[in-house]
């Protein structure tokens, strides 16, 4: 069928607004296929199904909005008690000075923009992959636009357990700044790595990252999305995951006009597993989309999602989850929870949760819910002396408790919740 | 120490008088207690004097040593030194009770200018006053009251009271839901906190809970107003015949 004129028109005004980088045979082949998958099926508008909560026009336009940057006053640096390498991109541009040596032990990493001029590598082999995989049954043009014009990114390849944490940091330092970055990430037999991910990277941000996870290897991520309000931010997560693996991510929200995190999940190896969490704290024209799919196509794998959202003064929170459990994949547990805590009448949430099983013999629950404050407990916290906007900030951070704790690692979830209650502290000053 | 003049009360929502005209004053160092049959108001009474929302004062006055009770915000009454123990503590989930009670301390000290309490300081005071009242180091890194017994429950509110040191106690049915050893358990509590500088509002159906927290003043309430009054006695006497005799002596 014909893509629309209209969005033959928005893809291609996008397009014509990037050079598409040039490198070896195999990597200008990967990006030439990846553009012709992106005009075949074009940009998201909000007539498609899977846009139908959130609006992509930001997200899909030539030219970005421009986005203030953010004054992050007294903050102390998340994650700075962490044993951690540090990989800076200041508004998606490498910043080697900042960043520390990239060498490590049961790791090597480099820079796509690098290994991209390499006539042999083991990306070849994996760029864009995943992303292609995570194109059916629903398409993600973005991801694959991605994937054709991504200028940089780090080529992460684990060998064994990587005991420094790799910290990707991206600054915004423009407000007009358009950031397209693409990571692969690739764990060996038995490798285990953490990767920490921090601040707003750009006042548009389109991130990839594809993730390989050979048997009975381990990947941890946590990541913090900045704070720069006007920000607008799309990003995909591409996984797979092989036999005895784990997978398990965490991502803080606040503050973003627009955020939406994909997350695409591959349960390919049996006794897998994959837990995929979010707390989100947004007010205003806030808006934040988290869509995952998570495809159990093996024996006995769990997959846990669990997504919470603070909303206040109008902010909209969007929840696009589903489960799909392939014929054979018996002993599938799957769980997958989304609630919202509305502050006031203005704010919405929006749950789309889903499930389609073909195995017989799994175990799968879903719930949603939207509720305001328990006033119960604020008026018992108020009669003991605590002023209602500390426990408005208690009862919060209990109701958010349940995402922060699928963080495995207890400094990075101490780490989460000091910022947690900080922001929310110093919102009411 | 707690004056209640003449306090009337409407439910808000449903358009209904509950408390009718309360006249009430408890000395500091005193214990009173308010005993009458079901729907007399006596809940009611000590959710307005803390400041819940749904009801709504239509006349009459209470103060707490000269300040205006009804004026306040509930966290600001239990600055000023007013303290109930819920007849149902509320559970709250994802809250440690640690967390809760100090950051209810140090709020309430920071509200009267004092200076905060450190970490090591409230963990001493703590775990001493959580000794006595039975209380283990589990329950008390536990969220607040969530998979408590009932017994549990109002040994957890004795305890903030204690921590809290407030100036008047509200006890809303405290005996409610207690077996024997746990009723004792909280009335040692409680007697433990009494002195020269406390007063005590004490609401109990049941005498049985009066043998061992022993009141200065008795009330009777009945249909919104306190309608008899008098020492220790009159708690026997109901125990004894119900309140029907007094009901009928009073109309």
């Amino acid at each position: 069928m014909a893509l629309p004129q209209t969005k033959q028109d928005v893809t291609e005004a996008r397009l014509s607004t990037l050079d598409m980088p040039q490198g070896a045979s195999w990597a200008n082949a990967l990006r030439e296929n990846a553009l012709s998958r992106l005009r075949a099926v074009g940009l998201p508008d909000r007539r498609d199904e899977y846009w139908k909560y959130t609006r992509p026009d930001t997200l899909v336009q030539a030219q970005g909005p421009q986005a203030a940057l953010f004054e992050t006053q007294e903050e102390d640096e998340l994650f700075g008690g962490v044993e951690r390498l540090q990989i800076v991109f200041v508004d998606g541009v490498f910043d080697a000075e900042a960043s520390d040596d990239l060498s490590g032990e049961n790791v090597k990493i480099e820079r796509l923009a690098e290994v991209s001029q390499t006539d042999i590598h083991w990306a070849k082999d994996l760029y864009g992959v995943l992303e292609t995989r995570g194109q059916t049954p629903v398409a993600r043009p973005l991801a694959t636009l991605n994937t054709a014009m991504a200028t940089d990114g780090v080529m992460i390849h684990a060998t064994g357990k990587v005991s420094k944490a790799i910290h990707l940091v991206y600054h915004h330092k423009s407000t007009s700044s358009d950031a397209i970055l693409h990571h692969l990430i690739k764990l060996e037999d038995g490798a285990d790595l953490t990767i920490l991910e921090s601040g707003p990277a750009a006042a548009r941000f389109n991130k990839v990252m594809e993730v390989e996870i050979a048997d009975n290897a381990r990947f941890h991520h946590v990541r913090k999305q900045g704070r720069d309000h006007e920000r607008v931010a799309v990003t995909h997560i591409f996984a797979r995951l092989g036999r005895e693996s784990a997978f398990k991510s965490f991502t803080l929200t606040a503050n973003g006009v627009m955020t939406r995190n994909e997350c695409v999940i591959e349960l390919t190896g049996d006794d897998a597993i994959a837990h995929v969490a979010g707390a989100a704290v947004g007010d205003g024209d806030f808006h934040h989309d988290d869509t995952v799919f998570i495809t159990h196509d093996a024996e006995r794998c769990e997959s846990r999602q669990v997504f919470k959202k603070v909303l206040r003064n109008g902010a909209t929170g969007v929840f696009q989850g589903k489960i799909l459990v392939k014929a054979g994949a018996q002993k599938t547990d799957g769980y997958q929870i989304s609630q919202s805590l509305l502050l006031d009448g203005d704010s919405q949430f929006l749950a789309k949760p889903e499930l389609e099983i073909y195995a017989d013999d799994v175990i799968c629950s879903h719930g949603s819910t939207s509720g305001a404050i328990d006033e119960e407990g604020l008026f018992y916290l108020r009669a003991r002396g605590i002023p209602e906007s500390t426990a408005t900030d208690l009862l919060t951070l209990a109701f958010l408790a349940e995402a922060v704790q699928e963080v495995e690692d207890e400094g990075l979830r101490e780490d989460i919740n000091n910022r947690l209650s900080g922001w929310l502290e110093r919102r009411r000053g | 120490m707690l004056e209640i003049k003449n306090l009337h009360v409407d439910l808000e929502e449903e358009d209904k008088t509950i408390l009718k005209g309360v006249n009430l004053t408890v000395e500091a160092g005193k214990v009173h207690a308010i005993m009458g049959p079901n729907g007399s108001g006596k809940s009611t009474l000590s959710y307005v004097l803390s400041g819940k929302d749904g009801y709504e004062v239509t006349g009459g006055q209470a103060t707490l040593n000269g300040e205006d009770l009804l004026d306040m915000e509930p966290e600001e009454r239990a600055a000023a030194g007013l303290f109930l123990a819920f007849q149902y503590p509320v559970e709250i989930p994802g809250v440690g009770n640690m967390t809760f009670l100090r950051t209810a301390m140090n709020a309430q000290r920071k509200a009267r200018g004092e200076d905060e309490l450190s970490a090591a300081e409230f963990l001493k005071l703590v775990r001493e006053k959580a000794k006595t009242l039975k209380i283990d180091a589990e329950m008390l890194k536990r969220p607040v009251n969530v998979g408590f017994s009932g017994g549990e429950k109002k040994r957890n509110e004795i305890l903030q009271m204690a921590m809290l040191e407030p100036k008047m106690c509200i006890l809303d049915e405290t005996d409610s839901g207690l077996d024997v050893d746990a009723m004792k358990l909280v009335a040692e509590g409680v007697n433990a906190l009494r002195d020269a500088g406390r007063g005590f509002l004490v609401i109990t159906h049941y005498q049985r809970l009066l043998d061992h927290i022993k009141p200065d003043v008795v009330h009777i309430m009945a249909n919104g107003r306190i309608i008899k009054s008098g020492g220790p006695e009159l708690a026997v006497e109901v125990e004894n015949n119900g309140y029907a005799d007094i009901l009928a002596e009073v109309a």
